[in-house]
């Protein structure tokens, strides 16, 4: 495969930029602060968590962190993963495909800002709220249940329950969609028109031009779009906290419970699952990275 | 059933109403009891009133002032010696008392007392977080809920129940057996999850309690949630005051003075019944207090302190509805008034109530830890 000219053009242009004398202390006052913040807030607890996973009562000991491979932890963490990947996955399909469909010229005129402003609305609407937003239309004596009742349809008949992994799912659904069509839609209308035009009269359908046109260019912010869904899910607390109380076991809701709790105190535990998703959470962006720097190729600027 | 021979009983049912004796039981005759309520004995140590007036401030932390009427309890406080009482986060567990005493400690507005759970004091003497005091009534306190050197004692206790929505559901269930009924789907609810709040913890415990198991064992609990959760009859959302008001989650399993709070509080809008299940030991919860070794307002702390322990402070508890800790010896010398004793569930379960130590709770956390989210499945 031929590297195309644009990159090796935009990588030339990175060399050498030319700086306004000065500007370097003026850009120092501006992003000082913002390095000081992340030391402080990001990178001191960071460690902080490292020392505190790794000591015991006497000095150094490798037990909290071990105690990550016993059956029930494993299981929080394969839930968590299970659960953001495959709720990223239906916000990036549905999200995606609706943002599509809003673009697309013949959309009818209000319906983009209807539903922009929505989902600047539901993307933040999240946790204890969301949760009995859901039990009060779809829990066993929801609404929408009864509802389907009386239609004679027994919703809970059907192996549906909210409070499982896949009602987890429909309501994560709830923020992630929303949250994919605000990333998502800059990155459409970056699409030019002209690329269509011209695959067009070359003679390619519309499935050609998305296979080998759109797609790949979309590829990137896809890729960083799902990794930010992703990053949303598995860190989110209060929604499964208030919908299942621990039944379904999550690594947030496990940290809660050695951290915060009434009934354990563990704090070192807490500290080592917390390492646990922060090296979830490298590995992820790792395959991103490495995802990101082929699908990249097309899109050097 | 439960099959405990007596002699494994522990001596904590001492503390229950009568449970002093048969005899106690029927020495509630109206006359013996019911002096004036604002009659009750408060400190009496003058010098203590008067250094803790000096001081005229008081950190606590972590009352939730519709939690056994704590409300009331400052508020009082306040009054009867202008002392200005800061309450922090209301509505902190357990361990952020201990974590906040750790991290304020040296600062003015570092917890002067905690409010927390036995293992959790247990953690805070281990920890060198707490100071020795013994109030006047200290003699008073069930031995085995304090600590004999004075680092932490028992304010208070409940025992399981079921607070039930009238409105959603007409005919309440009785016993733990009651509650697998198909007419109970998707309506019974724990206090938050018992892998991290003591309420649906106990909860289990409670139910192991009724179906064969014991103290030292909580399996049969968790079974019985397995086989509530296979019927659909578990809701596993987490219970609020606002969801049992509202019917969302119409029988929530939760401490006793919980449950009559709240059907006190929403008198008239809509009933909500406690109810004592039969079928087993009711299980029994106490709370401890502590004074913080670094504690900012020493003296403040002890006269809080004197007070909740007072007679007068163990019946502002009683108002709201929780057992306070002297609760037997104030009745056997007839100092808790008809008029409350009235209001509070029948004394006999109280009587049979169970408290776990601190071996049988980390044996029924090492267990639940292993196999609730492995065995109850919604």
């Amino acid at each position: 495969m031929q590297r195309p000219a644009m990159e090796q053009a935009g990588s030339a242009a990175g060399t050498q930029p030319v700086r306004p004398r000065g500007g370097h202390w003026g850009a120092m006052i501006f992003i000082g602060p913002f390095l000081l913040y992340v030391a402080v807030f990001l990178l001191l607890p960071t460690l902080r968590l490292f020392s505190q996973a790794f000591s015991g009562d006497h000095g150094l000991t490798l037990q909290y962190v071990e105690a990550l491979g016993q059956p029930q932890t494993v299981k929080a963490f394969i839930n968590s993963i299970v659960l953001s990947a495959v709720s990223a996955a239906v916000g990036l399909i549905v999200g995606g495909l609706v943002a599509y469909f809003l673009l697309r010229p013949q959309a009818p005129r209000g319906l983009r800002s209807l539903v922009t402003s929505f989902s600047a609305v539901a993307a933040n609407f999240a946790g204890v709220p969301l949760a009995f937003a859901f039990i009060a239309t779809l829990g066993s004596l929801g609404m929408v249940t009864l509802w389907l009742k009386n239609l004679g349809i027994d919703l809970y008949g059907t192996g549906f329950s909210l409070y499982s992994m896949s009602g987890l799912i429909v309501v994560y659904a709830y923020f992630q969609v929303p949250l994919m069509i605000i990333v998502i839609i800059p990155a459409i209308e970056g699409l030019r028109r002209e690329w269509r035009e011209a695959s067009e009269s070359l003679g390619a359908g519309s499935w050609t031009y998305w296979r080998h046109v759109g797609l790949p260019i979309l590829l990137p912010s896809l890729l960083s779009a799902y990794l930010l869904l992703f990053g949303n899910a598995f860190s989110a607390y209060a929604t499964p906290y208030a919908l299942t109380s621990g039944i379904i076991s999550l690594v947030p809701i496990e940290i809660s419970n050695v951290l915060s709790g009434n009934v354990m105190l563990a704090p070192q535990t807490g500290a080592a699952l917390a390492l646990g998703m922060i090296v979830v959470m490298v590995g992820v962006m790792l395959l991103y990275a490495l995802a990101a720097r082929r699908a990249g190729r097309w899109s050097g600027k | 059933m439960t099959s405990r021979s007596r002699d494994t009983r522990r001596s904590f049912l001492k503390l229950t109403a009568g449970a002093a004796g048969a005899s106690l039981g029927s020495a509630l005759i109206p006359g013996f009891v019911g002096q004036a309520f604002a009659a009750a004995a408060t400190p009496a140590d003058k010098a203590l009133i008067a250094a803790a007036k000096a001081e005229g401030k008081l950190n606590v932390i972590a009352l939730p002032p519709d939690w056994a009427n704590y409300g009331q309890m400052i508020a009082e406080f306040s009054k009867l010696y202008g002392i200005h009482v800061n309450s922090a986060s209301p509505d902190a567990s357990s361990a952020q008392e201990l974590q906040a005493i750790k991290s304020l400690k040296g600062q003015s507005r570092g917890p002067d007392v905690v409010d927390v759970g036995p293992s959790f004091a247990l953690a805070g003497v281990q920890e060198g977080l707490f100071q020795p005091y013994k109030v006047a009534t200290w003699a008073s306190i069930p031995d085995n809920m304090k600590d004999a050197g004075g680092l932490w004692w028992g304010d208070y206790f409940g025992v399981i129940s079921l607070g039930v929505n009238r409105k959603v559901v007409k005919n309440p269930p009785k016993s733990w057996a009651d509650l697998l009924k198909p007419e109970y789907k998707g309506m019974v609810t724990l206090n938050g999850s018992p892998l991290g709040a003591a309420a649906a913890f106990s909860g289990v415990y409670a139910a192991a309690l009724a179906n064969g198991g014991s103290l030292d064992n909580i399996e049969p609990g968790i079974e019985f949630f397995a086989k509530l959760a296979k019927a659909g009859n578990f809701n596993p959302s987490d219970a609020t005051s606002a969801s049992l008001v509202s019917g969302q989650t119409p029988i929530v399993v939760n401490w006793d003075y919980l449950n009559l709070a709240d059907g006190q509080k929403n008198k008239g809008m809509v009933d909500i019944e406690t109810v004592l299940p039969t079928g087993g030991h009711p299980l029994g919860g106490f709370y401890c207090q502590a004074i913080s070794k670094f504690a900012p307002n020493l003296k403040a702390a002890q006269l809080w302190e004197e007070f909740l322990m007072s007679d007068a402070g163990q019946l502002i508890y009683l108002e709201g509805f929780a057992h306070p800790a002297r609760f037997s010896d104030m009745v056997a010398r007839g100092v808790v008034p008809k008029a409350l004793l009235d209001k509070l569930p029948p004394a006999e379960p109280y009587k049979q109530a169970q408290f776990p130590n601190k071996e049988q709770t980390e044996k029924a956390k090492a267990t639940l830890q292993a196999n609730w989210a492995k065995m109850v499945h919604v």
